[in-house]
């Protein structure tokens, strides 16, 4: 059921502002895609044209098509709310609604969407927290504030919000950088499961990170401080981290760079 | 004591690491001050100062300076620094507490005697001039009315207002409308009541009512409830807006459901005390409620009174047992603003998860 997403001549600006320029990529189904690249190069600007959450922020626009499963997210006629429920997102803080019980938390999206059904509510929050690997630590609890958990539970509380939802593609901002060693091991053994049912794009600052985690790398730089960023080399993981055909890529991966 | 003797030799030694401080022993402030105060009761008794104001105000001055230097003397300038800051932040909150317990204390102590069930039952119909009698209850029920016909009409639209300014309004059209609500929030109040009283009074010949009254309040209260509503919105952080919209959720339901629960406790601070403030304002409801003696319960006709109303006309008469009245009446409105502002506190943390 996981879904195919094909990037092509995607430019974003911030108003004037060109962050990325014409970047070209194919996202395999039931993968996880790794974006790498140092700081301001616009692989989080990517990852969030892939939603249109890009378009969320004052005076930021997209050029260029983003093809899911064929069909172009920014073609007319489509809704970005509805493009959300189906490319769903984790934040690089973990933002679990501070009003919400954990049990309102992970239902959230399915509850705001209309949907009533108690069995139904109770059935996908125990499914959503086994799937974000959470169920054990919280089934006792679950009408406690979500704001009361550690931060690597409330990382994967919001996975968990994210996948009740029952989305095609889940992407994720940097979701272990504001996380310890021993949560960011929980979080990747959870990308790895999530694998199987979902396509996964994840950026991450991390090398060791991607190269555990990923099945390919895009690696995005810039060639000075307000150049656009621009897609470097796009390739499996393992050619990525040990043969690259740049020599940028080379240089970054091997830490003589950025 | 010993803390205040200077470092040990040894212990200053330029082999060691200098990371003790001389600091004054904990009572010395309190004896600072007993030596302004004492140096102060000096002056009031051997000069020809007489007036205890200046006395005591000489008395925080002198307790300043002196604490200052004797702080410099022992533990440096910058221990002197903070101690004059301490000292300046502790006088100011003292100052401060002055008017909010001299007023309490005066509406109590004047008040308490005449308020009883019977004044709270009743009106001031046939109370003649210099009968002690009569009561507020016409007062309260226009108060009350007034202000709740007030707080329906200014609460939902000042928040409406906030919500577009803070999650929609872009470029000119939230600019101009920021621009009329800081206009407003300085408006007078008279010049409301005197708005309410030209417009909706005399110009479309509604007469004098509660509702007009509570028309004048409407003016005054939204730009309190805008501005504060507003600036509560803009604390909810935009993340938990991302998070929203990220789950496929529209943008108003992500406001309705998300932003504003979060926001919610600091909003009803602010519409709490927004009504605090128009149940204490005269001048409008002088113009547009007019006042009366009588009870009369509807506030689309005819005239009504209120608190404020009350209190004015009453105190302004020449007999003590009107005053009395007028004190138990300033009472009363105390008590219900109180009342409220718990009852909304109480409402804004069940709200809240534990």
């Amino acid at each position: 059921m996981a879904t195919r997403i094909d990037v092509t001549g995607l430019t974003a600006y911030y108003g004037k502002f060109k962050a990325v320029s014409d970047v070209n990529l194919t996202i395999e189904p039931k993968n996880v895609t790794a974006f790498i690249g140092p700081s301001g190069c616009g692989k989080s600007t990517v990852l969030r044209t892939l939603n249109r959450m890009h378009e969320v922020l004052p005076g930021a626009r997209v050029e260029g098509s983003v093809l899911l499963d064929g069909e172009d997210l920014y073609g007319p006629g489509m809704d970005p709310v509805n493009v959300r429920r189906t490319v769903g997102m984790v934040f690089q803080r973990p933002n679990p609604f501070p009003t919400m019980s954990i049990y309102e938390n992970v239902i959230a999206g399915l509850k705001l969407n209309g949907v009533r059904k108690k069995a139904l509510l109770d059935e996908r929050v125990e499914e959503s927290l086994r799937g974000a690997n959470l169920w054990d630590e919280v089934k006792d609890r679950l009408n406690r504030p979500g704001a009361g958990l550690s931060g690597g539970q409330q990382q994967r509380l919001c996975i968990a919000r994210a996948i009740a939802v029952e989305p095609q593609v889940l992407l994720m901002d940097e979701p272990c950088s504001a996380l310890d060693p021993i949560s960011t091991l929980a979080i990747e053994d959870l990308i790895t499961k999530l694998k199987s049912s979902f396509t996964i794009v994840i950026v991450t600052h991390n090398m060791q990170q991607a190269s555990r985690v990923s099945d390919a790398t895009a690696f995005f730089s810039l060639e000075k401080t307000g150049d656009p960023g621009r897609l470097v080399e796009f390739d499996k993981t393992s050619k990525i981290f040990t043969s690259p055909s740049q020599k940028r890529t080379e240089d970054y991966v091997s830490g003589r760079f950025g | 004591m010993s803390t205040a003797t200077a470092p040990d030799p040894v212990v200053a030694d330029d082999d060691r690491l200098n990371l003790r401080g001389a600091t004054l022993p904990r009572w010395a402030p309190f004896a600072v001050a007993a030596g302004a105060v004492v140096v102060s009761l000096l002056i009031y008794l051997l000069t020809s100062v007489d007036s205890e104001i200046q006395i005591l105000l000489m008395a925080v001055v002198l307790f300043l300076v002196a604490i200052t230097v004797v702080s410099t003397v022992v533990e440096g300038s910058r221990r002197a620094r903070d101690r004059f800051a301490t000292t300046l932040v502790y006088t100011a909150f003292l100052l401060a507490l002055i008017p909010l317990v001299a007023v309490l204390a005066s509406v109590i102590s004047k008040g308490a005697s005449r308020l009883d069930l019977g004044f709270l039952t009743h009106s001031m119909n046939g109370i003649g001039a210099r009968d002690a009698g009569g009561g507020i209850y016409h007062a309260i029920i226009g108060t009350v009315e007034q202000v709740l016909i007030a707080s329906l009409i200014a609460v939902p639209f000042g928040l409406l207002v906030a919500i577009y300014l803070v999650e929609y309004g872009r470029g000119r059209v939230s600019r101009v409308i920021s621009f009329f609500v800081d206009v407003l929030t300085g408006l007078p109040s008279i010049v409301a009541g005197l708005f309410i009283l030209a417009f909706w009074v005399l110009a479309l010949h509604q007469g004098f009512s509660g509702f007009a009254g509570s028309l004048a309040l409407v003016v005054l209260m939204i730009p309190t409830v805008v501005r504060s509503a507003e600036e509560m919105l803009k604390l909810v952080p935009n993340e938990l807006r991302e998070a929203g919209y990220a789950l496929g959720i529209a943008k108003w339901k992500t406001i309705l459901r998300v932003v504003v629960p979060t926001a919610i406790p600091g909003i009803v601070t602010g519409v709490m005390l927004a009504i605090a403030r128009v149940s204490g304002e005269t001048a409008p409801v002088l113009l547009t409620v007019f006042g009366t003696n009588l009870i009369n319960a509807n506030p689309f006709s005819g005239e009504q009174s209120s608190l404020p109303l009350y209190i004015y006309s009453q105190a302004g008469a020449p007999q003590q047992v009107a005053v009395d009245r007028a004190w138990a009446a300033a009472l009363v409105l105390i008590i219900i603003i109180m009342v409220l502002n718990l009852v909304a506190r109480l409402f804004a943390s069940r709200n809240r998860l534990k």
